[in-house]
C-alpha cells in the first residue's frame, strides 16, 4: 500500500481522507509532547505568569492543528474544500462569540464602575 | 481517483458509486453538525471566559483544581482518540475483528475519562463547591459537563455499534462504514474540544 508511506493517508473519490498507522502514531507522539509541555508550563512555576499563559495558548492552537491534520485528516485538497470551508466559518463564529462576549462584558463592567469624585455608592451591607 | 475502498468492493459499478455518494453525503452532513456543535461549545467557553473570576467569595480554580487528575483524563481521551483511529484502519481493511477489538479498547478509555470526571464532580459538590456556589463554578460545570455529556453520548453510540456488529452480526458494509466514520469524527472532535477545556479551564484557572 503506497499510501502508508505518505504519512497523511490517502483521499478517496469524495474527499474522505483515510489515516494510516504512521499518521496516528505521529499525531499521538506530537500531542503527548505538546500536552506535557502545556502542563509543565503551568505546574513547574518556572515561567512568569504572562509567558506561561502565552505558552499554553500557543501550544493549544498547535495541538488542535495537529489533531485536525493527523486524526481528522483535514487538508486543503480540492476534494475537501467544503469540509474546510465549513470549518473556517465555524472558527470565525467561535471567535465572534467568545471575543464578542468578552468585549461586551468588559465594557459593561467598566461602565458600571462609579466614576464620581465621591467614589462608589455604599452597598447594602455597608449602610448603617 | 482510484481508492482501496472502491477497489476492494470490486470496481466502479453504478450501484457502488451511488452507495458511496450517499455515504459521503451523510458524513459531510455530520461534519456540518459538528461545526454547529463548535458554536455550542463556543458559548460555553464564552461563559467561562466572562465568569472565570467571579468567585463570589468562593474558591478559585487554584483552590479546587487537581491537575494530576486532569492529566489522567487528558491521557485517557488522547489514547482513546488514537485507538479509535486504529479501529478505522481495521475498517478500511474490512477486518471486523480488528474493528471490534479497537472499539472495545476505545470504549474502556472513554469510560475511564467519564469515571474520572464524575469522581471530580462528586468531590467538588460534596465540598460545597457545586455549580450554585459562584458564577465561576456555574460556568465551569456548564462547559465541562456539556463536554462530558457529549463523551457519554459517544460511548452509547459506540456501545450500540459494537452490539450491532458483534452480537447482531451486522457486516462492515457502507451503512456501518458511514456510522463508524461519523463516530470517528465525533470522537476526534471531542478530543479537540478537550484541548480547549484543559487549556482554558484547568491550566489558565490554576494560575489565576
Amino acid at each position: 500500500m503506497a499510501h502508508a508511506q505518505s504519512g497523511h493517508g490517502h483521499t478517496d473519490a469524495a474527499g474522505q481522507s483515510h489515516g494510516s498507522f504512521g499518521s496516528y502514531a505521529v499525531g499521538f507522539v506530537v500531542s503527548v509532547i505538546l500536552t506535557a509541555a502545556a502542563f509543565w508550563a503551568v505546574m513547574s512555576h518556572t515561567l512568569s505568569p504572562s509567558s506561561a499563559v502565552a505558552t499554553i495558548f500557543v501550544l493549544a492552537v498547535v495541538q488542535i492543528s495537529v489533531h485536525l491534520v493527523f486524526f481528522l485528516h483535514l487538508n486543503f485538497r480540492s476534494e475537501q474544500r467544503w469540509n474546510v470551508t465549513a470549518f473556517a466559518f465555524a472558527v470565525l463564529v467561535v471567535f465572534i462569540v467568545i471575543g464578542g462576549s468578552l468585549w461586551i462584558i468588559h465594557n459593561m463592567t467598566e461602565r458600571m464602575m462609579d466614576h464620581t469624585p465621591n467614589g462608589p455608592l455604599p452597598t447594602l451591607q455597608e449602610q448603617p | 481517483m482510484p481508492t482501496d475502498a472502491v477497489a476492494a468492493h470490486g470496481g466502479h459499478d453504478h450501484h457502488h458509486d451511488h452507495a458511496q455518494e450517499q455515504m459521503d453525503n451523510k458524513v459531510f452532513g455530520f461534519w456540518l453538525y459538528l461545526m454547529t456543535d463548535c458554536v455550542l461549545f463556543a458559548t460555553a467557553f464564552a461563559g467561562v471566559a466572562v465568569n472565570g473570576h467571579s468567585y463570589a467569595g468562593g474558591p478559585t480554580g487554584k483552590d479546587i483544581f487537581e491537575l494530576n487528575g486532569v492529566i489522567l483524563e487528558t491521557a485517557c481521551l488522547l489514547i482513546s482518540s488514537v485507538t479509535y483511529g486504529f479501529a478505522m484502519l481495521g475498517a478500511y481493511r474490512h477486518n471486523k475483528s480488528q474493528v471490534m477489538m479497537w472499539l472495545a479498547i476505545t470504549f474502556l478509555f472513554g469510560l475511564g475519562f467519564i469515571g474520572l470526571e464524575v469522581k471530580e464532580f462528586v468531590h467538588l459538590v460534596s465540598e460545597g463547591n457545586g455549580p450554585e456556589r459562584s458564577a465561576f463554578l456555574s460556568s465551569f460545570f456548564l462547559l465541562v459537563a456539556t463536554h462530558g455529556c457529549h463523551v457519554t453520548a459517544g460511548l452509547l453510540w459506540m456501545g450500540t455499534l459494537m452490539f450491532q456488529m458483534g452480537v447482531m452480526g451486522k457486516p462492515l458494509n457502507t451503512t456501518y462504514m458511514s456510522r463508524l466514520t461519523m463516530l470517528s469524527l465525533f470522537w476526534h472532535f471531542l478530543d479537540i474540544v478537550w484541548i480547549g477545556v484543559f487549556t482554558v479551564v484547568y491550566l489558565l484557572g490554576s494560575m489565576t
